[in-house]
């Protein structure tokens, strides 16, 4: 015989049990408290360089500061200008973005959409655009002078019989060359990250249409992969910024009278300028203002060019959802 | 002399037993993973507008064979496929085939249902729009009767142009059946089409499936017996790999020659 027990019984049973008092959970809280004081120390240090040269900076900003071309003697307070910096260091950036996004964008698209993923030269350039973020931005700058100035520069000129060195010496295209093979890993990495992210049955969709590869990826992974695209480009535009020493020996002048007029001119540059104003000045208290107000310039140029390609970023999200 | 006419009149039996009348047929059709078999000399002929189940465990292969028809499995690296398939008399294997016509002429319907992130109207005009630029009044009109053929028409005609994502469940998977009409495919592949969605959901995909059957060859995919019972002419029950019996729906349910069948479709296993 079975015999069932009646529900009635099953609360008499629970009833002597109590639930045991809430003990204090040591680890927990001293973990929660690690991890709130290491972000609160990554804040704290972020808000004293920011607030160090936003006070300081701020008594040195002028629109004659912004707009003006200084004279050779740039440590002169009352005369100096940032103007060639901020526009050699926008142009270097800008022109850099032109030619790293379309070349990492391509690139990350072979290798997420086109490439046998366990093939060994997949597996070799996976590593190569990970070693190629490893080397030292110093390291760029000697590749740069070898290779755009000394090798591809100086053949251009000798192609092209130029009277005397027009492309064979340090420029403003070197110098966004040069940038552009350093930023090239962020470009691809990210991009790969935002091609991985879009499900494959979306691409699946598409073939199963009859759309050929190359119409899936333009027509449905790429339009979806923009926006994380151009998180790529925000992070290589901001790092770039603020590089010197990929552009010291491949297209920074110490001083230039006027702007850059061509791709092929040299370029005063805001980042190199800090480090000009810190270590070349004869009157270092005398230079202390100018310092900080270029310093903030160049945050502030950083922050813009950011906002620019946030704001990009912004459209094109919001066109993905409304859709058209 | 009504009666007389009558032979005449198309008659899925009489066609899938035919050869002339075949459209689909698959003869000695084995397909390997790497080195393991995943189908095993599989020879199954199909006629026109019907519907046809592959049933069976998971694993059983169905899905994969549903795929060698519109050579979705050329995607996957180091598949290997021996013996032939035809459709219309061609074998779609044989050197020159074009896939992506092939793909046009072979419709498919996924298990998870896949409308791009695009407007509705997008969506379903995605396929013409891949032959070129459209006139617009020729694209509406397809977009119109695509949506009509899959019954989606008087709940989107609304907002065709907000995005498909904004649909339920059971609304994208038959906009994914409009999308794959839009360009006139003889033979419409579903795999588990409505294994995502609720009951209710899969009775609408079920009388569209009833529907489309006027007009299209359809092959399903289901882990649904009943499913399979109310909606598919012919079924074919798969065993790791192989076809073990193919026959009407009726005979395949109610009195299956092999004992693997009955045991199946009576749920003892699998």
């Amino acid at each position: 015989m079975i015999t069932i027990t009646p529900p009635e019984s099953l609360p008499e049973k629970a009833k002597g049990r109590h639930f045991r008092a809430e003990k204090f959970d040591f680890a927990s809280f001293f973990f929660t408290a690690l991890t709130g004081l290491a972000t609160l120390f990554i804040l704290a240090i972020l808000a004293l360089i920011l607030l160090n040269i936003f006070i300081n900076g701020w008594r040195g900003l002028s629109w004659h500061f912004v707009s003006s071309i200084p004279k050779k003697d740039f440590f002169d307070a009352s005369t100096t200008g940032v103007l060639p910096m901020i526009v050699g260091t926008t142009v270097r950036v800008v022109v850099m973005t032109i030619f790293v996004l379309p070349v990492g964008v391509i690139t990350a698209i072979y290798l997420t959409e086109y490439a046998a993923s366990n093939s060994p030269i997949t597996k070799i350039i996976r590593a190569a655009v990970n070693n190629l973020a490893g080397v030292p931005s110093i390291v760029f700058g000697l590749f740069g002078l070898g290779f755009f100035i000394n090798f591809v520069g100086k053949n251009m000129d000798a192609a092209l019989h130029t009277p005397g060195a027009v492309w064979g010496q340090p420029a403003l295209i070197w110098a966004a060359l040069t940038l552009a093979v350093m930023m090239m890993p962020v470009v691809i990495v990210a991009t790969e990250e935002s091609l991985k992210a879009i499900p494959s049955g979306l691409r699946e969709a598409s073939l199963a249409l009859g759309a050929t590869k190359l119409e899936t990826v333009l027509r449905v992974v790429l339009p979806q992969a923009l926006p994380g695209i151009l998180t790529g480009g925000i992070l290589a535009v901001s790092r770039a910024a603020g590089e010197v020493a990929p552009i010291l020996f491949t297209g920074v002048a110490y001083y230039m009278a006027s702007l850059p007029h061509h791709v092929t001119d040299q370029f005063m540059d805001l980042g190199y300028h800090v480090f000009v104003l810190s270590t070349q000045s004869p009157n270092i208290e005398k230079t202390r203002p100018i310092l900080y107000a270029t310093v903030l310039v160049l945050l502030m140029l950083t922050f813009a060019l950011n906002i620019v390609a946030i704001v990009i970023r912004t459209r094109v999200r919001k066109k993905l959802r409304a859709l058209g | 002399m009504a009666e007389l006419e009558m032979p005449k009149l198309k008659v899925p039996e009489a066609k899938t037993n035919s050869p002339a009348a075949a459209l689909i047929q698959i003869e000695s059709l084995s397909l390997f993973y790497g080195t393991s078999k995943a189908l095993k000399n599989i020879s199954l002929t199909l006629g026109e507008r019907v519907v046809t189940a592959f049933i069976g465990p998971s694993g059983c292969g169905k899905s994969t064979l549903l795929r060698c028809l519109n050579r979705m499995n050329d995607l996957i690296d180091n598949v290997r496929i021996e013996g032939s398939c035809k459709i219309g008399g061609h074998d779609i294997y044989s050197s020159g085939v074009d896939v992506i016509e092939l793909r046009k002429r072979v419709g498919m319907v996924f298990q998870k249902s896949n409308p791009f992130p695009k407007s509705i109207y997008d969506n379903v005009a995605y396929g013409l729009r891949l032959h070129g630029p459209q006139k617009k009044s020729e694209l509406d009109a397809v977009v119109e009767q695509s949506l009509r053929n899959a019954a989606l028409w008087d709940e989107v005609k609304d907002r065709l142009h907000s995005s498909a994502l904004g649909l339920s469940g059971g609304q994208q998977q038959r906009l994914c059946i409009a999308r794959a009409i839009a360009i006139k495919p003889e033979i419409i592949l579903m795999d588990e089409p409505a294994s995502a969605l609720d009951p209710i959901a899969t009775a609408r995909i079920e009388e569209l499936i009833l529907e489309l059957k006027k007009d299209f060859t359809i092959l399903i995919v289901t882990h649904n017996m009943q499913q399979a019972a109310r909606i598919s002419d012919h079924t074919a029950f798969f065993y790791i790999g192989e076809l073990i019996e193919f026959g009407t729906t009726g005979k395949i349910f109610t009195n299956p020659s092999k004992k693997q069948t009955e045991d199946y479709v009576t749920g003892r296993f699998g």
